[in-house]
């Protein structure tokens, strides 16, 4: 999970992190007593959990209370490469002299955590030039790493002292809280020489979850990600029209990709899993009968230990409980799908040999 | 570099030559149990349980389930292992089993803490042994050994290796090779999580060498470089068997993480457009469709 900036900000201040003046609001009220607070000039942030918030005008500087009255409302109605503004963050406008590139990332090919630090920072990481890139292992930075990056970013005196304290802290925050990536972006050197987190980005690492209750706080799952996750399952909301079914990751990602690529839009990612149930697939049934935009669904399965009849008779429960009333169209494949078809026959769900068969019948069944 | 064949397979003058043994850690779980007896009946030589606190018990009434690994170890001399505990006591089970000799340990559970496959990787590199895994299917020769929970059917003997990080995708590519009469010679499932004991170029590794291998067939998905490094390391080695991939993903939404913990495009690190690239710069054709897997093969097996 993504945190939003604001989060992150609030991780990075307990870990002793610079920071600039900040207060998060999540509507007009609030905020009008947060500029007060804070005092003109300020900038105005969408939090949102994605990169690309600039370009996008997701950060606007206000000098007064006309350009905030105006602002606020404009930033908060944006949505950003397809997400809602969680909350807008009010931040204290900074006089600084250079902005640098600073993050502790989890090297997946390489198995360790890499620093990878630039003097020309502040704009995405693609286009950061200069990079140092440097292996940890799994300890955290000692001092001698620290000044090394600090030296190689061309850096001297209190500018380097602050830059190398900053990365010792980011790497005690990465490791405690077993983060995957933190980023600081830019990392600004101040008027004054003082080194300070402008922005920041944290990914935790889910699957560390149960050791970490102190993030359960910034968990943010919509009613339908929760039940999906209680019931096993992995579901990603997307914003088509056809509930894209399957077991197993991989598999179900293929079928979205045979789907757009056939024209059709798919409204949800949903992986049963590799423990499927007739009771979990009637869960996920449900999940789906309550996704307002679905006009089909599409199922692809491969049944291994998994069998297609469990899959089978949790449709025909749904049918009889009028849970469905969309078109049905699958593929089952695997441990009894002969059995399981003859299941289905007469019902709701149309059979189809082939996953390329059944999303051409989805796409055009969706258009009727 | 790891002799995967001589761990599952050993030498004809072995005494247990094609009969490896293997110990099931979580053996009487509902998971464990199921799969366990799905080995078994695959051919997979079971020698041994673990589960702690039901030692002396025996699973099927003939394997003997032992409370520690180093028990089952000193009993049977097994060299693997298969791991089916819940994911929070994962590295606890495969420190026990590597500190207790096991030298391949197929790593079966879902949701394992990245910190955790680290640690356990460390370890593993101190006592020369390979991790297949987390989140991964397993491993097979089909027809001989199965490590894992895939099911027998989509599988047969033959000279192409697979390499996946999906288990479905695995499950149903090698169907449609199958049926096309395109046997295999193993099958290494990665896994899908963001770090892999076995990473696709060490997996590539296993196999390349293989005397009578005709072809290879790279299964893999969005997320990290992996696919990346591979396609590097074919145009480095030279390696000229006829071979084919298939990327699952091209649609996804980027910086969500689809399904599996390591299915995730940030930024461009991990897409599905950076991996197709490198692909074709390795001269390796990029099947659209699981189903056309097959033909590009035959495709490139004529040339």
């Amino acid at each position: 999970m993504q945190l939003l900036e604001f989060q992150a900000k609030e991780l990075f201040r307990e870990y002793g992190i610079n920071l600039l003046n900040s207060i998060s609001s999540t509507n007009i009220e609030e905020g009008r007593k947060h500029a007060k607070e804070l005092g003109y000039p300020f900038v105005i942030k969408i939090q949102v959990p994605v990169g690309g918030r600039g370009k996008a005008g997701g950060i606007q500087k206000c000098q007064n209370d006309d350009e905030f009255e105006l602002k606020y409302p404009q930033v908060m109605d944006l949505e950003i490469k397809g997400e809602k503004a969680r909350a807008i963050l009010l931040e204290k406008m900074a006089d600084i002299k250079k902005e640098l590139y600073l993050s502790i990332f989890l090297n997946r090919s390489k198995r360790c955590y890499t620093i990878i630090a630039s003097a020309e920072g502040g704009v995405e990481i693609e286009s950061v030039k200069n990079q140092i890139i440097k292996e940890i292992g799994l300890g955290e930075v000692s001092d001698e790493v620290a000044n090394e990056v600090a030296n190689e970013m061309g850096l001297e005196g209190s500018i380097a002292e602050g830059v190398a304290d900053t990365l010792k802290k980011l790497s005690k925050l990465t490791i405690e809280k077993e983060a995957e990536l933190v980023e600081i972006n830019p990392l600004a050197i101040m008027q004054d020489d003082s080194v300070t987190a402008l922005d920041g980005k944290f990914v935790t690492d889910d699957n560390a979850n149960f050791r970490h209750d102190e993030l359960q706080k910034y968990q943010e799952k919509s009613e339908i990600e929760e039940q999906a996750e209680k019931s096993g399952f992995s579901l990603v909301e997307l914003d088509g029209d056809i509930a894209v079914v399957g077991n197993g990751a991989g598999l179900v990602m293929s079928t979205l990709d045979m789907l757009s690529d056939n024209g059709g839009k798919p409204a949800c990612f949903l992986d049963v899993g590799g423990g499927a149930t007739t009771e979990s697939v009637y869960e996920a049934l449900t999940l789906i009968s309550k996704l307002d935009r679905v006009k089909g669904i599409l199922v692809n399965l491969y049944g291994g230990i998994v069998k297609t009849t469990v899959v089978a008779e949790a449709f025909l429960k749904a049918y009889e409980n009028n849970l469905i009333d969309l078109p049905v169209f699958s593929r089952l494949k695997g441990t009894e799908s002969e059995k399981a078809k003859e299941m289905l026959e007469g019902s709701r769900t149309n059979i189809f040999d082939s996953v390329e068969e059944a999303i051409n019948a989805a796409v055009m069944g969706v258009k009727k | 570099m790891t002799d995967i064949f001589g761990l599952l397979k050993g030498k004809p003058e072995d005494s247990d030559y094609e009969n490896k043994g293997v110990i099931v850690q979580g053996i009487t779980g509902a998971y464990g149990s199921l799969h366990a007896k799905q080995m078994i009946a695959y051919g997979t030589n079971v020698v041994a349980g673990v589960t702690p606190g039901k030692g002396g018990q025996k699973f099927e009434e003939k394997v003997p389930v032992y409370n520690t690994m180093q028990e089952a170890v000193d009993a049977t001399n097994a060299k693997i292992s298969i791991v089916f505990v819940p994911a929070k006591f994962f590295l606890q089970a495969a420190k026990d089993a590597l500190n207790s000799g096991i030298k391949l340990l197929v790593a079966i559970p879902e949701h394992v803490p990245v910190r955790d496959t680290m640690e356990a990787l460390e370890l593993a590199k101190q006592k020369d042994a390979v991790i297949i895994g987390p989140n991964t299917p397993g491993l097979m020769i089909p027809e001989l050994i199965k490590i894992g929970i895939m099911p027998p059917m989509p599988f047969k003997a033959g000279k192409i290796a697979v390499l996946s990080k999906s288990g479905t995708l695995l499950y149903e590519i090698s169907d449609a090779l199958t049926n096309a009469g395109f046997g295999q010679s193993i099958t290494i499932g990665i896994g899908g999580d963001p770090v892999n004991g076995t990473r696709l170029i060490d997996a590539f590794d296993m196999v390349k060498d293989i005397p009578d291998l005709e072809g290879l067939v790279i299964v893999g998905e969005i997320g990290g470089d992996s696919e990346e490094m591979l396609a590097q390391k074919i145009i480095d080695s030279g390696f000229n068997k006829p071979s084919v991939a298939y990327i699952a993903g091209r649609a996804a939404p980027k910086e969500k993480r689809m399904g599996h913990a390591g299915a995730i495009v940030m930024g461009t690190y991990g897409s599905a457009e950076s991996k197709v690239s490198m692909f074709n710069k390795a001269n390796i054709p990029v099947a659209k469709r699981p189903a056309e897997v097959p033909v590009l093969l035959a495709g490139k097996m004529e040339k």
